[in-house]
C-alpha cells in the first residue's frame, strides 16, 4: 500500500471511468430510448390518453377528480394531490396519531358523500398509495360510487354499474397484483356515454 | 381465486423463474471470470484505457485499484451533480447543493442508492444518465469483482496473486450486466415503463385540473437499478411509481432482477471451488433467512395489527392497489434482504411487525441473499465464522474449504463484522441525541427511533430504501448517511480482500475424518443461525427500544 501506488491506479480508474461514462451513460440509454421508440412507442412515451382530440394524460398516473360526475381516485400524498411532481407516500407509521384521524375523517367523507354505512367503506378509499399517483381503486370502491355517479349523470344506475364491471380488471394472469378498476378510463367512458 | 392462493402462486413463479435461471446464469458467470480469452471489444477497451489485461495483480493492488475506481467514481459524480445545470437536458434544475451532493455520490458508487433527494424535483436527464445510470453499472461491477477475488482467494494456493480488477470490472459490465439491462429494459418499456427524453409539459386532465405530464429515460436505469441491487429510483416514489413499475407483471419481474444475480452466483461459488456442494448449502441458507422473513412480513402485512391498519380495514397506506398487499410484501422483502433498497410500498407505513421485519432483514447484513457480489462475501465471510465456532466447540483447528482459520484471516472476519454495526449505532446514537437532529423526525416516539435505526441500518448496510418520514437531507444526515454508507461498503471490501490474500497463500490443507463438511444440512443450520445471532446481539437492544415497541403498542 502507498500513495503512488493508489495515484496511479485512480489514475487508470479515471480512464476506464471516462469510457465506461461514454458507453452506459450515453450510448446505452439512448440505444435503448432508439429501439423503444420504435418498437413500443405508445408505452416508451408514457401511455397517454386522448379525449376530443387532446391528451389528458397517461393511463398509468392517477387523476385528481372532483365532483359526483366523477368516479373518484384513492387519497394521494403526492404534493397537494396527485402531483406528478412530488410523487411519494404519507410515510406515516401504524400507530400515528394523525393517521388515524385523516383515515376516520376520510372515511365519514366517502360514506357520506355516496350515501353508504361507514363500514361498507373500503380501505383502499381510506389509505394514500405508496407512489401518490395510483391510478386505480378496488371494485368495491368503485361499487359504491355507482348510484352517486348515476344520480349525477341522470344514468340508470345498471348501466353505470355494468360500466364498472367492464373495467374492473382482474389479477394479471388470474394471480398477480390485485383486482382494481382504472379511474381516468373509466371516467373517459362515462364521459363518452354522455349524460348530464 | 383467493387472495391467498394468489398471493402463494406468485412467489411459486418468481420461485420457478429463479430456479430457471440459476445454473445457465450461475455458470455463465463462473466462464466470464475465468475465461483467459478476451473479446474483441474488451481488447479494444483495455488499449484505449491502456491498462494492460494479462497482469495479475496481489491483492494490495487489487484494493488500490477498487478504491482508486471508486474514489475518482465519487469525484465525477460529485462535480456532475453540482454542476447538472451546465449539461444538456438538464430541466432547468440547479446544481445540487455540497452535502446532498456528497451524500448521493457515495450513496451510487457504494451501491446503495439512498436518496435525500426527489428525482422529479432535483435531477435532469444527463445526470441522471450519465451519472447515476453509470455508477447503477459500476457500482454492482465493483461487487461482483470483489466476490470473484474472494473465491480465487479460496481456490489458489501458494500465490499472492487473484487477478486483475480491470479485467474483472469491464468483464462483469460488457458479459453480464450490459446485455440483461438492455434486454430487460425493453422489457419494462414494453410493459408501459417510460423511456423518453421528454421534458415535462402540463396537460388540462380530464377533470379540468392541470398536472405535469413528466417522462424520461426511466427503463434504461429501472433494468440495472434492480440487476445490480442498486434501489435508486428514477422518481421519488421509487418502484411504487407507475412509470417505473406499470403493473403487477413488471412488478415480478423486478422482484426477479434484483434477486437472480445474488441467487445465480451461489452456482458459481460452487463451479468455481469445484464443489457444487459447497455453493447450494450457501443457497440454502440464504434460503432460510429470506423464506422465514416472508413468511413473517406478508403474515403481518396480511393480518395488519396496528391501530390505523385495523381502522382502515386493511394494510394500504403507502401500497398500490394494483400490486395489493402479498405483492407489495414480497418486494419488500426482496429488496430488504438484497441490498437493493428499491421500494414499490413504503415501508414507513408498515405494520410494526412488517417495517421491523424489514430493517431486520437489512441488520443481518444484506446476506439473504445479498447484494450483487456483497451478498455472496458477506455469506462466505459468515461461513468462516460458523466453521471458527464450530472448531472452538471440538477444540479444532477450523478450516474452510481446506484454508486454515487462523489468528490472522479471524481477525479480518470480526473486524468485517463489527464495520457495519459500528456505523449504524454510531450514526444512530448521535442522531437520537440531539434536539436538531431529532427535529427531521415525522413520527413520534418508538416509531421516531424506527425511522433514526432504519436510515441508519440502511446506509451502513448500501441497501437504500428509508422508513421516508425522516427528512433526512440535512448537513447533518447527508454527511453521517454518506460515512456510514462508505464505511460498510469499502471497510468490509478492504478486510474481503486482505482475507483472499491471506487465503491465496496457503496451501491447502487435505480433508480428514475430523474436517467439518460445510455442505451439509447441520453446516446450513449452523450457518443461518451464526447469521441470525450475530444480528440479534447487535441490535436487539436497539430494536426493542423501536419497530417492538411500535409491535407491541
Amino acid at each position: 500500500m502507498n500513495l503512488s501506488g493508489l495515484v496511479r491506479q485512480s489514475w487508470a480508474g479515471l480512464r476506464v471511468l471516462l469510457l465506461f461514462t461514454v458507453i452506459l451513460g450515453i450510448a446505452y440509454p439512448l440505444a435503448v430510448t432508439g429501439v423503444s421508440q420504435l418498437a413500443f412507442g405508445d408505452q416508451a412515451d408514457g401511455s397517454l390518453v386522448t379525449h376530443d382530440g387532446e391528451v389528458v394524460g397517461s393511463s398509468l398516473i392517477g387523476q385528481p377528480f372532483d365532483g359526483e360526475q366523477w368516479f373518484h381516485p384513492r387519497p394521494s400524498a403526492a404534493g397537494d394531490g396527485y402531483d406528478t411532481l412530488a410523487s411519494g407516500g404519507s410515510n406515516l407509521g401504524p400507530e400515528s396519531a394523525e393517521l388515524l384521524a385523516t383515515v376516520e375523517e376520510r372515511r365519514a367523507a366517502v360514506a357520506e358523500a355516496n350515501g353508504v354505512d361507514p363500514a361498507d367503506v373500503p380501505p383502499d378509499a381510506v389509505t394514500a398509495s405508496g407512489s401518490g399517483l395510483d391510478p386505480h381503486i378496488s371494485p368495491a370502491y368503485a361499487g359504491i360510487q355507482v348510484d352517486r355517479v348515476a344520480r349525477a349523470r341522470g344514468l340508470d344506475p345498471a348501466d353505470v354499474r355494468a360500466l364498472v364491471d367492464e373495467h374492473t380488471q382482474g389479477r394479471v394472469l388470474g394471480f398477480l397484483g390485485g383486482e382494481r378498476v382504472n379511474v381516468l378510463e373509466l371516467n373517459l367512458a362515462l364521459e363518452e356515454r354522455g349524460g348530464s | 381465486m383467493s387472495a391467498t392462493a394468489a398471493g402463494l402462486l406468485q412467489i411459486v413463479l418468481l420461485l420457478v423463474l429463479l430456479a430457471v435461471a440459476f445454473r445457465p446464469l450461475g455458470d455463465h458467470i463462473a466462464r466470464v471470470f475465468t475465461s483467459t480469452r478476451h473479446l474483441a471489444v474488451e481488447r479494444a477497451f483495455y488499449r484505449i484505457v491502456r491498462v494492460d489485461p494479462e497482469a495479475d495483480q496481489r491483492w494490495s493492488t487489487y484494493l488500490l485499484s477498487v478504491l482508486g475506481f471508486s474514489a475518482v467514481s465519487v469525484l465525477l459524480l460529485y462535480a456532475i451533480l453540482r454542476l447538472q445545470d451546465l449539461l444538456p437536458l438538464s430541466l432547468g434544475f440547479d446544481g445540487m447543493a455540497p452535502d446532498l451532493a456528497f451524500n448521493t455520490a457515495t450513496s451510487f458508487v457504494a451501491n446503495t442508492n439512498w436518496q435525500s433527494y426527489a428525482g422529479e424535483s432535483t435531477l435532469g436527464y444527463t445526470a441522471q444518465m450519465a451519472g447515476l445510470t453509470v455508477q447503477n453499472f459500476l457500482s454492482a461491477a465493483v461487487g461482483l469483482a470483489v466476490a470473484i477475488a474472494l473465491i480465487r482467494g479460496l481456490t489458489r494456493r501458494r500465490t499472492d496473486r487473484l487477478g486483475n480488477f480491470w479485467v474483472d470490472l469491464t468483464r462483469a459490465v460488457v458479459r453480464v450486466l450490459l446485455p440483461i439491462a438492455f434486454l430487460f429494459a425493453l422489457v419494462l418499456v414494453a410493459g408501459g415503463v417510460v423511456q423518453n427524453l421528454s421534458e415535462p409539459h402540463d396537460v388540462t386532465t380530464l377533470g379540468g385540473a392541470v398536472q405535469s405530464l413528466i417522462g424520461g429515460p426511466v427503463a434504461s436505469q429501472e433494468a440495472i437499478k434492480l440487476l445490480g441491487t442498486n434501489g435508486g429510483g428514477f422518481f421519488n416514489a421509487n418502484s411504487a411509481h407507475p412509470f417505473e413499475n406499470a403493473n403487477a407483471l413488471t412488478n415480478l419481474l423486478e422482484i426477479f432482477l434484483l434477486l437472480v444475480i445474488p441467487v445465480a452466483l451461489c452456482r458459481t461459488y460452487g463451479v468455481l471451488v469445484k464443489d457444487k456442494r459447497q455453493g447450494y448449502a450457501v443457497l440454502a441458507a440464504m434460503a432460510v433467512l429470506w423464506g422465514a422473513a416472508l413468511v413473517a412480513v406478508t403474515a403481518a402485512e396480511v393480518n395488519h395489527s396496528g391501530t390505523v391498519p385495523q381502522a382502515a380495514g386493511a394494510s394500504l397506506e403507502g401500497k398500490e392497489v394494483r400490486f395489493d398487499v402479498w405483492a407489495s410484501a414480497l418486494f419488500a422483502n426482496s429488496t430488504t434482504g438484497t441490498s437493493t433498497g428499491a421500494v414499490n410500498s413504503m415501508h414507513a407505513s408498515y405494520t410494526g411487525a412488517g417495517g421491523g421485519m424489514v430493517m431486520l432483514n437489512m441488520m443481518l447484513g444484506e446476506v439473504s441473499p445479498g447484494g450483487v457480489g456483497s451478498g455472496l462475501y458477506g455469506m462466505v465471510v459468515l461461513a468462516i465464522l460458523a466453521v471458527f465456532l464450530a472448531g472452538l466447540m471440538v477444540g479444532r483447528t477450523p478450516e474452510y474449504l481446506g484454508k486454515k482459520i487462523g489468528r490472522y484471516e479471524i481477525s479480518l472476519v470480526a473486524l468485517y463484522i463489527l464495520a457495519m454495526p459500528f456505523a449504524l449505532l454510531i450514526g444512530a446514537a448521535i442522531a437520537s441525541s440531539f434536539d436538531t437532529t431529532r427535529a427531521s423526525l415525522l413520527n413520534e416516539g418508538p416509531q421516531g427511533l424506527s425511522e433514526i435505526l432504519y436510515a441508519f441500518a440502511s446506509g451502513a448496510n448500501n441497501n437504500g430504501s428509508a422508513f421516508a418520514g425522516l427528512s433526512a437531507n440535512t448537513e447533518y444526515y447527508n454527511t453521517a448517511l454518506g460515512l456510514a454508507m462508505l464505511i460498510g461498503r469499502f471497510t468490509t471490501m478492504v478486510l474481503v480482500l486482505a482475507l483472499a490474500g491471506a487465503l491465496a497463500r496457503q496451501r491447502p490443507t487435505p480433508v480428514t475424518a475430523g474436517t467439518l463438511p460445510t455442505h451439509r444440512p447441520l453446516f446450513v443450520g449452523l450457518h443461518s443461525v451464526t447469521v441470525i445471532i450475530v444480528a440479534g446481539l447487535t441490535f436487539f437492544p436497539a430494536l426493542a427500544l423501536g419497530p417492538i415497541a411500535v409491535a407491541l403498542a
